[in-house]
């Protein structure tokens, strides 16, 4: 076996590293669990900052012809907290549960791609500081996150602000590059994901006796897989005509505005369920657990999801009923978006039937959840309003559509996330989160939320535009502007607990046991926190809720039965020495510089750092790939070659 | 020392990762080159009173497709020497498709000198010459990394990472996989942009 070890550390090019220790660990680690946690770190940094601008927008907007922020400030903010919000807070946040959990779920060691895995990781995170340093090179991006192309050649802001050629450009290419480099980092995580769940699932896992969210990080795998290039494409474009005179949008030159938005919301859609889904799965986990009962018509939850996953690529135009598509397809795409409410409407009943005459446990999870089905279901019969034709026209580019996709993404994928936060907390890091103080939060959140986002509805039905930076008195609308700042930094106040909370619980947390719900599946049998390698021997699955079917047996009344009674834990061969661990490495890290490094290349339209990025990320993909391994792989074992 | 089968990666459609993730990959790159032909079908008449694609050397263009369906040929050979545990012929092979990908390259290039010299037709002249430059671009980006992966794989069978008892055959059928994928989407891209008519485009 040394023989073999020598003859990898010999043909590989570099030395790997081999230490999990300290903060060399952290950054060259492939572990799915640390992954995961930083994931997360990362991804509330930036919800923060998107809260912040939030924060700021509402302040300007809480009294008529306020001063907070002028024109172009306030429009480089909403700009911010939109593209920062979906591309760099909620989608992240996902992944942090896909990462951590999707593993354990269907009771496999690590993910498919390990190294991929890490290099998704920090292709964002680059992704992220690389959007933020516009600030550097004449202001973020200040078009929205739907940016309209070619809006960057609409002339003198009605303001008075009219911006240097050279730097509307610029804000526009750090819209497009910094999306295509998140874009890149969900690209490798659905390949990821999608492998990992085909390939590794534990003996006995069939696709049916999977968790929900284990499928929902499927189907949301598929969505991105699909997705992406398509945004991918259109920001090339966008890249093309801001940066080195492409004619993709320009009218003059034969182009077509409208390409923009047929390819942005041809992604756009399939992105709102790529953001709704992991909350979906994750209340689909909560609700069985917290009311001890199993979910209600699993086969129709999953199957549900899936049907919004294909339904979801046939709905763009729903975004575009002004732009003069035509009665035709105009009532074409109207169908199709009530159709589309018909799944998701299956789900809000299954769920109301998983709790119907349950034994329920109001704990911060289920608060969460509950919250969500509520908040949720408010949102998506707004949305049913859009996919009404003459309606969508009043409603269109008024607050109405704001506080719709706030109820959507706030009301359902934030309270999802929060929901899981707390629900895996506990198995996470071996600790409790603080009872009273997630109460707490979730009390503030729910009014602050609805006080926040509820007027807008009123505000838009009176018709005050989105996206403008002041409004004059005398409209009707200072009221509810008021109440709604307030609301807003209620919601502040809230996740400021919240990450009180966390940190604080972490490390101070009383000790949690391994199952501290009384859970359905299996990542609840391995330790809190688990171990590297997740489970001593790989958990046989024979039943949809397994771990409640080892504890409980099937007779009528329920006799719990000692976890891990199984088979698999009689054996007791767990020889953690021998399992094969994915190694750490430095080359997911530098790959994922490269990415920035030429894009700023682009900003400062330099070749040297175009190349130099490139160079780069070629040096570190030739590395990788030559990467030698430190524990033998399976076939270089079988025929050891002698010195 | 425990079994060393027990740590052979078992996978519930045995299919190795690496294939199943290569699969989802191009499943992928399918949309985004769907996207820009698609992009492209629709720009094909937006000349601006630019050159059109009357400038395309069809003739030309023919030898370099042949020369990279070539490619796809001596791709199947080097994996079939791999299989057979010929190292030499796998070298042989790889080189050789790695070279015509480069000639294939090499022509392109070439042909894009001529469109901006001779016919005037820059990436800037309209949505139609945007749009062509911008989708062969990305296509051959993907033969360039294909070249290179090729490269890497030849450097690898001197080091031991691909060796005569089979150890790396998935890499090299993972990348056999990519080349075949952008040699067929160079078909496409050759019908659509080159082979049919305009007129019937429009
Ligand atoms: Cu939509």
């Amino acid at each position: 076996m040394s023989a073999v070890d020598d003859q990898q550390r010999r043909t590989g090019l570099f030395q790997r590293p081999s230490s999990t220790a300290g903060i060399k660990g952290w950054l060259t680690t492939t572990d799915h669990k640390r992954i995961g946690i930083m994931y997360f770190v990362a991804a509330m940094i930036f919800f923060m900052a998107a809260g912040i601008e939030a924060l700021l927008l509402r302040l300007q907007l809480a009294t008529p012809e306020a001063q907070v922020l002028d024109s172009d400030v306030y429009s480089q903010m909403f700009t911010m907290h939109g593209v920062t919000m979906i591309f760099f807070a909620v989608m992240p946040l996902s992944a942090a549960f896909f990462n951590y959990l999707l593993p354990l779920l269907i009771g496999a060691r690590d993910v498919a791609f390990p190294r991929l895995n890490a290099l998704s990781l920090w292709v964002f995170v680059s992704g992220g500081i690389f959007l933020y340093s516009a600030v550097f090179f004449g202001g973020y991006p200040d078009t929205s996150w739907v940016n309209y192309a070619p809006i960057q050649e609409v002339g003198a802001d009605p303001a008075g602000y009219t911006l240097e050629g050279g730097v509307q450009s610029n804000r526009m290419l750090f819209y497009s590059l910094s999306i295509q480099i998140a874009g890149i980092a969900s690209l490798a995580s659905a390949v990821n994901f999608i492998t990992t769940t085909l390939n590794m699932r534990a003996p006995g896992m069939t696709f049916m006796r999977m968790p929900v969210f284990a499928w929902m990080t499927l189907v949301v795998s598929f969505l991105m897989l699909f997705a992406m290039p398509i945004i991918g494409v259109a920001l090339w474009q966008l890249m093309f005509d801001a940066g080195y005179g492409g004619n993709f949008f320009r009218p003059g030159a034969g182009g077509e505005p409208i390409l923009w938005q047929h390819l942005f919301w041809l992604f756009g859609h399939p992105e709102v369920y790529i953001l709704i889904l992991p909350a979906f799965g994750i209340v689909s986990e909560i609700l069985p657990t917290f009311s001890r009962k199993p979910l209600f018509g699993y086969a129709a939850v999953v199957f549900s999801g899936v049907a919004i996953g294909f339904l979801g690529f046939g709905v763009w135009a729903h975004h575009m009923f002004t732009s003069g598509l035509g009665p035709v397809a105009n009532a074409a795409f109207g169908l199709t978006t009530m159709f589309i409410a018909v799944p998701t409407g299956i789900k809000i009943f299954n769920w109301l039937g998983t709790i119907w005459f349950g034994s329920l446990r109001y704990r911060v999870p289920m608060l969460f959840s509950i919250g969500l089905v509520a908040m949720f279901t408010i949102g998506g019969l707004s949305g049913v309003t859009h996919a009404i034709v003459p309606h969508n026209a009043q409603q269109h580019e008024t607050y109405y559509v704001v506080a719709h996709f706030h109820y959507v993404l706030f009301g359902g994928s934030v309270f999802g996330l929060f929901a899981g936060t707390y629900y895996w907390f506990p198995k996470v890091f071996g600790r409790m989160y603080n009872e009273r103080l997630g109460q707490a939060h979730f009390w503030i959140q729910l009014i602050g939320f609805n006080l926040a986002f509820g007027p807008q509805h009123i505000l838009g039905l009176e018709g005050m535009p989105r996206r403008y930076y002041t409004y004059p008195p005398g409209m009707g609308w200072d009221l509810w502007n008021l109440v709604s700042t307030i609301g807003g930094f209620l919601i502040a106040l809230a996740v400021l607990l919240f990450v009180i909370n966390l940190v604080w619980s972490a490390r101070k947390g009383p000790e949690a046991p391994s199952d501290p719900w009384d859970a359905r599946t299996v990542e609840w049998l391995t330790s809190s926190p688990p171990p590297q390698h997740n489970w001593d021997v790989v958990p046989t699955i024979s039943a949809r809720d397994e771990l409640w079917h080892r504890k409980y047996t099937d007779e009528e009344i329920p006799r719990p039965v000692p976890a891990g009674a199984s088979s698999d834990h009689e054996q007791g061969e767990a020889d953690s020495e021998h399992i094969h661990l994915p190694d750490p490495s430095w080359w997911p890290l530098v790959l994922a510089i490269g990415l920035p490094v030429a894009s700023w290349g682009v900003v400062m339209d330099s070749w040297p750092v175009i190349g130099g990025g490139i160079a780069l990320m070629l040096f570190a993909g030739v590395a990788w790939g030559n990467e030698p391994v430190t524990e033998p792989e399976p076939d270089d074992v079988a025929e050891p070659v002698e010195p | 020392m425990a079994t060393e089968t027990a740590h052979a990666p078992q996978t519930n459609f045995n299919v190795s990762n690496e294939k199943m993730g290569m699969w989802a990959f191009l499943g992928s790159e399918l949309l985004f080159f769907g996207a820009f032909i698609t992009v492209y079908l629709v720009y094909v008449p937006r000349t601006a009173d630019g050159p059109g694609p009357e400038v395309f050397d069809i003739p030309f263009t023919s030898v370099s497709t042949f020369i990279l369906l070539m490619s796809s040929l001596a791709m199947v050979l080097a994996l079939a020497g791999m299989q057979d545990g010929d190292l030499r012929r796998f070298r042989t092979w790889t080189l050789a498709t790695a070279l015509m990908g480069l000639v294939f390259l090499g022509g392109q290039l070439y042909e894009f000198t001529l469109f901006v010299q001779q016919d005037g037709l820059g990436l800037t002249t309209s949505a139609f010459s945007t749009s062509f430059y911008v989708l062969t671009s990305f296509h051959k980006v993907h033969v360039a990394v294909g070249v290179l992966m090729l490269g890497t794989l030849w450097f690898m069978s001197f080091t031991g990472r691909i060796r005569a008892d089979g150890q790396g055959t998935n890499a090299v059928e993972n990348v056999g996989l990519y080349w075949h994928f952008v040699d067929i989407i160079w078909i496409i891209i050759f019908t659509v942009v080159y082979l049919i008519p305009v007129d019937l485009v429009t």
